[in-house]
């Protein structure tokens, strides 16, 4: 069983939901993220999603745009991300570590490459935001050889047959993408959410993460009542923005921001 | 469209999921791929519908001013001293390049699918200008995303957008230029995917765009067959184009593949040179990979980042390149070569002085490459040059680039 299969086992068994942080790996500078993993962990982060700075960030909002920008100014590649995965385990065996990004990178290193060096950093899940199922089969099949989980997102306008096919590749959980837009963008309705999430469940038995528009301890709340765990990433990473010249303070804020979504979700 | 190609078409590239061997392909977010699909089942649909076919062609006719000439450049042939020069006139067409061969065809499509809004990417400007045009035509709201630099660069044809209706967002995000653009028009199209229509401008992007807009350009190709027979009595020895995303080029050489006696060259930017890392030729010296939405060769480094690219001509400024391109370079049934800034202004004086036709900075690096390919050839050889679009927006980056002032 993997590292994500236990969690979220573990998690049910206790009758708790996933809290998911989302970072950007090197964003403020590459020294600011491996601590940072730790603290959150402290704070009650369950799994995390671990992001690899890209030039092109197709899908993602003003607010991961800056922080991949930031990151890559300091060079933190797919390569340096990996080391950072690898330094994480070294103290922590525990949490679930998933690397979400692009797949250029990928398709540069090389699948066999890349499935073997995130095998030695002993990384547990893959979400590859560009990679549909349809042209996943020569990646997923490396990746799953050597016990490592590719995670795809689902988002509204996905229908049943397309869950299917999730449900048939993927692994560890799948994450539904709450809105129609890039990350960071607008407001959750939950109703909506658990409509679709009812869709979901009759097509996979994989837990579901949902995310975008998670911004606060309330919405982490809502979420949690209704989904198998709580992404979070936008809402972490604008306290790093608006704190680019006191890191620390932007460290405080990330924990404290963590350290509610997890008291509201356990209540 | 293989109605159109009645006897002896046998390459049928891509397949039914868009791929060009390893190349093209669908890779999107989750969110846009059931609009990809929708996309492409009109595509199929109409693209048999003969009364949609008529419409087109009555477009291309009416609107557009086709069938442009296809020019016999004999002055500058004989002063090359080698091949005859003919060029396909596509600086002839409504708003000045071949770019609205394309937008006339997606914006009737987008008619067809009930969509109300149109988004475009545009690099120098040229098809953001093609898809303003039909959108004002059409009534539909128009959105075009532009890098911050080439807003700068291109002010004529953002100025003309407006005049035509058009919302033109300049983009700050990254390189500032085409790609850049294409982000944020993806990033658009993910969050108003139900009323929204996204014309693509090249041969590149997610299946089936590589197709599609090769299908619209490939009018360029037919026509230049049909009179290269008729005013040469013989088919082309080869055929020389401009390469960005490369659009044009796959408009001229679609029609023309399964004549394997007929070469195909298509000419990438090198800008300061090829050996100097900043350049645009991601054919002549890049590398597979993924971006927007397809496998194809990329400027990237070692970690898969894109690297920014540079050419005097904003329409070549671009790091990837139509997946069918690199395919058909792998296959070694086109060549793929590349032409430098100053070499491409020394076919942009020579074309302006030598027959009275100023030409595009982008089809000025076909003209540059021509002119060192047609002394190497015989008199009684034929070059085909598209010469895809006009230079009337490229006066104020010449004037700059040679220290001149009005």
């Amino acid at each position: 069983m993997s590292r994500l299969a236990n969690k979220f086992a573990d998690l049910k068994a206790s009758g708790r939901k996933a809290l998911i942080p989302f970072i950007t790996a090197g964003d403020p500078y590459p020294e600011f993220t491996v601590p940072l993993l730790h603290e959150m962990v402290a704070a009650g982060a369950d799994v995390i999603e671990l992001g690899v700075p890209f030039s092109d960030p197709m899908a993602d909002g003003p607010v991961i745009q800056r922080a991949s920008e930031r990151a890559l100014s300091h060079h933190t590649g797919l390569r340096k991300v990996l080391s950072m995965a690898m330094e994480f385990r070294k103290t922590d065996q525990d949490t679930p570590l998933v690397l979400m990004g692009y797949l250029n990178p990928i398709e540069i290193m090389g699948y066999e490459d890349f499935a073997n060096a995130a095998q030695r950093a002993d990384v547990d899940g893959v979400l590859t935001v560009d990679l549909p199922p349809e042209e996943s089969e020569a990646c997923v099949s490396l990746l799953r050889e050597r016990g490592i989980d590719q995670i795809f997102l689902l988002a509204p306008n996905t229908n049943a047959e397309r869950i299917q096919k999730m449900d048939a590749v993927g692994s560890g959980y799948l994450y539904y993408v709450s809105l129609k837009g890039v990350t960071g963008a607008g407001h959750l309705d939950t109703a909506d959410v658990e409509q679709k999430l009812q869709l979901i469940r009759q097509n996979t038995a994989l837990p579901v993460g949902v995310g975008f528009g998670v911004k606060d301890a309330d919405t982490a709340k809502t979420i949690a009542a209704i989904a198998d765990g709580v992404v979070v990433g936008s809402a972490l990473i604008s306290k790093i923005e608006a704190n680019l010249d006191d890191p620390q303070q932007a460290r405080h804020e990330i924990i404290t921001l963590l350290k509610s979504m997890r008291e509201a979700m356990d209540v | 469209m293989t109605e159109r190609y009645p006897q002896g078409h046998k390459y049928d590239m891509p397949d039914a999921r868009g791929h060009f061997g390893p190349y093209g392909g669908i890779f999107v977010a989750e969110t846009l791929m059931p609009a990809i699909t929708e996309l492409n089942e009109a595509y199929q649909r109409y693209m048999q519908d003969p009364e949609f076919i008529a419409e087109l062609d009555a477009d291309l006719r009416d609107y557009v001013g086709r069938p442009s000439p296809l020019y016999l450049a004999e002055r500058w042939s004989r002063e090359l001293g080698g091949a005859q020069i003919y060029l396909k006139r596509e600086d002839l067409n409504h708003t000045g390049a071949h770019k609205v061969n394309n937008t006339v065809g997606q914006a009737l499509l987008a008619k067809r699918m009930g969509k109300t809004r149109i988004i475009a990417e545009t690099g120098a400007g040229q098809h953001g200008v093609a898809t303003a045009t039909v959108a004002a035509r059409l009534g539909l709201e128009c959105v075009v995303y532009m890098g911050a630099v080439d807003v700068a660069r291109q002010a004529l044809n953002v100025y003309r957008m407006k005049l035509l209706g058009a919302t033109v967002v300049p983009v700050e995000s990254g390189s500032k230029t085409l790609k850049d653009a294409l982000n944020e028009a993806l990033r658009d199209w993910v969050t108003n995917i139900d009323n929204t229509f996204y014309i693509i401008g090249t041969v590149a992007g997610p299946h089936p765009y590589p197709a599609m807009v090769r299908d619209f350009q490939a009018v360029i190709g037919r026509e230049a067959k049909q009179q290269c027979i008729a005013q040469a009595g013989r088919l082309p020895d080869a055929l020389v184009a401009c390469v960005g995303g490369g659009s044009n080029a796959i408009g001229l050489f679609y029609p023309f593949i399964d004549d394997k006696s007929v070469k195909m060259i298509g000419v990438e930017a090198a800008g300061d040179g090829v050996e100097t890392g900043r350049h645009s030729a991601p054919l002549c010296a890049g590398r597979p990979g993924v971006l927007h939405g397809n496998r194809t060769y990329l400027m990237a480094d070692d970690d898969g980042e894109i690297i920014e690219t540079h050419s005097i001509s904003a329409g070549l400024d671009y790091p990837g390149v139509g997946p069918e391109h690199a395919w058909l370079k792998d296959t070694g049934r086109a060549q793929y070569v590349n032409i430098t800034d100053d070499e491409a202004l020394a076919g942009f004086h020579a074309l302006t002085r030598m027959e009275g036709i100023i030409p595009a900075l982008e089809s000025s690096h076909a003209l540059a490459y021509a002119m060192k390919l047609a002394p190497t050839m015989r008199k009684d050889q034929i070059i085909i040059i598209n010469l895809s679009g006009r230079g009337d927006k490229d006066m104020h980056t010449i004037m700059q680039r040679e220290g001149i002032s009005l």
